[in-house]
């Protein structure tokens, strides 16, 4: 069995956003990279999945669509464990342009199971995973907070309102992950980093494809008014202010 | 033309944000001088279905077929292109929850039509089609041109009022032919809490972090949650500690929410902490640390440790309520 887990290149979480040209471009300035905190968990799992023999998991792969801006983070996810990566190389236009590549190189490579994080932290589209299942014609299932192999058989617990659902489904297909996936995101080890300089990183051209979407700008949230204080020994100000100025219990 | 309202149901009955995504649907059927037509998947039942007509909605189509008891993204896919090429639907509208964040990227690329997801509200034009929706987590808003000519939307729960407009609405039970051989995805056990007010549905969500010290110090915030109806949540550092499930879990890796109120009770205030509840349209802030980065998102604060304000804002509640 084959996974590939299509990996996102984000700023760091931390990150105050800024944005120039007309607040239509992120400023990229002093901005740190890292892989989308869905995907380093996805991975984990794909290769949590791999170290146990009885899941028949033979390779673990990762995707990126980005240009070579993106390859230490690329590196990063072949340090944590990927056996191999592919790039293809292009600036992502939208999350449809990005599922498409992604669709294009899926159709040559073949995977049985495709794993995308729910969201990136930079868009927070919820969109490219189930958008390349639709373009692959696979099954697809969403919200998935656990992947099992048991028996041949992919075992998943996919979060509904108020609980979950244990699902079973053929292969191949896509899962589209969240948080419960992993535990904790693995760490590259020094050994893990020196062998990830040697690992291939296979190279896709573009194909073309028309954005179905684009942005016209960018703002900033809108400033909170500032913290109104309470005293800890009255706390009954507090529900008073909740009831009669915010009007909200 | 129309515009077409994607409903959720569970047990015959319609969820909240049902009414919500109705509600929603009729404003921009009002933008774009039509109607909104609601589609039902389901057995729900005559005088329920009619409930959506009291938000806005015109029409409703309703299906009831076994073969779409369980969710199979792509069977339930093709069913909504089916009855937006029906509809001759313009706009297609979901909700970003985990059911429409799975169906209505599938739905773009069989449709070709362009999305935003993640708006929180109306469109801020309809030529050419612009969104506002969050983006960067919280940190910014973006504009989003939906370039083609069906478009599709999922709100942000919570997001938008419920709108009350009596519509005459029709209901029309429709059938479709669902190829069972093409279900690929098979439950096999549901697992529902009962009795619990849902995380993503609260209008006031009571949330501890690790200024409560320890799992054995919820017993007030609980019955804080109790008093007020809220639901409870807790921040990463509590649900990776294992002292709350991970379901409870608030922020940008967690839940995502925009309750009407949010108590944020010995959290200090991460940025991806406050990524995920920034929408709330009030946060209050109980912590030690007169610094911590949470005051400055809450409207309210409280300078104090948990432990201590707690059992006194417990007796406040009852003492107010009581009244």
């Amino acid at each position: 069995m084959k996974i590939l887990v299509c990996i996102s290149n984000v700023p760091d979480t931390t990150t105050k956003v800024k944005f120039v040209e007309g607040n239509t471009k992120l400023d990229t300035t002093g901005i740190q990279w890292v892989i989308n905190p869905w995907d380093e968990l996805s991975l984990t799992r794909a290769l949590e999945l791999k170290d146990d023999a009885s899941t028949g998991v033979k390779s673990v792969s990762v995707a990126h669509v980005g240009s070579i801006a993106a390859e230490p983070t690329i590196r990063k996810a072949l340090a944590i464990g990927a056996d191999d990566a592919i790039r293809v190389n292009a600036e992502p236009a939208d999350a449809y342009y990005v599922a498409s590549q992604l669709a294009e190189v899926i159709k040559k490579e073949q995977f049985d199971i495709v794993i995308c994080g729910i969201e990136s932290s930079d868009f927070n589209g919820s969109t490219v995973g189930s958008m390349l299942s639709e373009l692959l014609d696979y099954p697809s299932v969403s919200a998935v907070s656990s992947l099992k192999i048991e028996n041949g058989q992919v075992v998943i617990s996919r979060e509904i309102d108020g609980g979950k659902e244990i699902v079973h489904v053929s292969t191949p297909f896509v899962a589209v992950v969240q948080k419960g996936i992993a535990k904790e995101p693995r760490i590259a080890a020094m050994r893990g980093i020196m062998m990830a300089r040697t690992k291939p990183i296979k190279l896709y051209e573009p194909i073309a494809v028309e954005p179905l979407t684009q942005v016209v700008s960018f703002e900033m949230p809108k400033p909170r008014a500032s913290c109104k204080f309470v005293d800890a020994e009255n706390p009954k100000q507090l529900i008073e202010l909740l009831q009669n100025e915010a009007k909200v219990i | 033309m129309s515009v077409l309202v994607f409903t959720e149901n569970w047990d015959g009955k319609f969820k909240k944000l049902s009414f919500e995504l109705a509600s929603y649907a009729s404003k921009v059927a009002e933008m774009l001088n039509t109607n909104a037509v609601a589609l039902s998947i389901g057995n729900v039942d005559e005088s329920e279905l009619k409930k959506l007509g009291n938000y806005g909605v015109k029409k409703i189509v309703n299906i009831n077929n076994d073969a779409l008891k369980n969710l199979d993204d792509r069977a339930y896919t093709s069913v909504i292109a089916e009855i937006a090429q029906k509809e001759s639907s313009e706009v297609i509208i979901l909700s970003n929850n985990n059911m429409g964040k799975g169906l209505a990227p599938r739905l773009s690329v069989r449709l070709k039509a362009a999305i935003g997801a993640g708006v929180s509200q109306l469109p801020l034009s309809t030529s050419p089609f612009t969104v506002y929706k969050r983006a960067f987590s919280g940190n910014a808003f973006a504009h989003l041109e939906l370039k083609t000519g069906v478009k599709i939307i999922t709100l942000a729960q919570n997001s938008f009022e419920l709108i009350e407009t009596a519509n005459g609405a029709s209901v029309e039970n429709f059938s479709v032919n669902v190829d069972a051989s093409n279900i690929k995805v098979q439950v096999k056990d549901v697992q529902k809490q009962t009795g619990k007010i849902l995380i993503t549905d609260a209008e006031i969500v009571v949330s501890g972090g690790r200024g409560m010290k320890s799992p054995d110090n919820w017993e007030p915030l609980v019955e804080l949650a109790n008093l007020l109806g809220a639901a409870t949540a807790c921040s990463r550092p509590v649900s990776d500690e294992g002292w709350r499930s991970h379901e409870e879990h608030t922020g940008q890796t967690g839940k995502i929410i925009a309750p009407n109120l949010y108590f944020a009770i010995g959290i200090s205030g991460a940025t991806q902490h406050i990524a995920g509840v920034s929408s709330s349209k009030y946060i209050v802030a109980i912590n030690t640390d007169k610094d911590a980065p949470i005051f400055g998102a809450a409207q309210y604060g409280i300078i104090g440790d948990a432990s201590k304000v707690l059992p006194k804002l417990v007796e406040a509640v009852k003492e107010v309520k009581g009244k």
